[in-house]
């Protein structure tokens, strides 16, 4: 706990983190008493938003300006990571533990479906590109501990960072010229602009997230 | 039914207490590692929490990237800084 030194120069720290957290607390009660929110509106909508689950609904058509800017803010993160860190090659391969190595095995795999199923249920239940790509990102994470070294998959991992950003922006430029305004996806081809928009930023989000670790990893303690 | 509303409602104020005591813990633990690990279990219940709230996209992206990712990011790099001190002290890295 807290030294004795230390405490009256806690005191007001404290004090404003508690009133803070009285606020947010009478706010968050008065909440639905005040306002029903949105829900309505976009219930009203989402026949015409390609996809069934209000929030993919939401996230890629309705808000999806907001998805992009925040699939861009992830790629200057890791562009960020990469002007600190030189090394972009994870350490040198080294053989793992055996029960590593078994688990790693078992689910890598695993992973990878799961990721590919969380996009596709995204359109209707509970999922979606940020879901699934974290789920990649977990992959190569588990890949890149046990030691395992992909060559052709670590030279894919700058252009799929950037593939889905760019696709994003892409489709947004093409609906910009061809009607009018940005990202406006015309209903009827909604559902298949959406999918591959989640498709792309799923593997981006998974090579961002991974190359991330890579970054944060260094030289793992050896010298290549 | 009221019993079950009851359950729920223990369950709910469980998982807060155990979410104000675990963020405290990580905060005020001075052994890094274990104040990393202290953050991943409250990632995990966040995503508990926000299951309850009925926000599931939500508390599969805390699990994977609260939880997960970050916890991960965050090993890495106290592995770094545990390098680094060797480092300092005159090992061979």
């Amino acid at each position: 706990m807290a030294r004795r030194a230390d405490r009256p120069r806690l005191l007001l720290p404290a004090l404003l983190s508690t009133a803070l957290g009285t606020g947010l607390v009478l706010s968050v009660l008065e909440l639905h008493s005040v306002s029903a929110g949105l829900g309505r509106q976009v219930a009203e909508q989402l026949p015409a938003s390609g996809v069934s689950n209000p929030v993919t609904a939401v996230l890629l058509n309705f808000r999806g300006y907001d998805t992009l800017l925040e699939v861009a803010v992830l790629l200057l993160a890791l562009l960020g990571a990469w002007s600190l860190e030189s090394s972009r090659r994870p350490p040198l391969a080294r053989p793992a533990p055996p029960v590593q190595e078994m688990l790693t095995r078992l689910l890598a795999p695993l992973l990878v479906l799961v990721a590919g199923y969380l996009l596709w249920a995204g359109a209707g239940a509970p999922g979606g590109a940020f879901q699934a790509g974290s789920v990649l990102g977990a992959a190569g994470i588990l890949v890149l501990l046990a030691g395992w070294r992909c060559r052709r998959l670590a030279a894919a991992g700058r252009p799929l960072a950037v593939l889905g950003p760019a696709l994003f922006l892409l489709v947004g430029w093409a609906l910009l010229l061809l009607q009018g305004s940005f990202l406006d996806y015309p209903p009827a081809r909604a559902g298949l602009l959406i999918l591959a928009i989640e498709t792309a930023a799923m593997l981006s989000i998974g090579a961002t997230l991974a190359a991330l670790f890579v970054a944060v990893l260094g030289h793992g303690g050896q010298r290549p | 039914m009221a019993a079950l509303n009851l359950l729920a409602a223990a369950f709910d104020l469980l998982l807060a207490a155990a979410l104000v005591a675990l963020a405290w813990q990580a905060l005020r633990s001075p052994d890094l590692f274990r104040a990393i690990v202290l953050f991943i279990v409250f990632g995990l219940l966040m995503a508990l929490a926000w299951v309850r709230l009925d926000a599931i996209d939500v508390a599969l992206a805390e699990a994977a990237i609260g939880a997960g990712l970050t916890g991960a990011l965050l090993l890495a790099a106290w592995a770094r800084l545990q390098r680094a001190a060797g480092g300092a002290d005159g090992e061979t890295r």
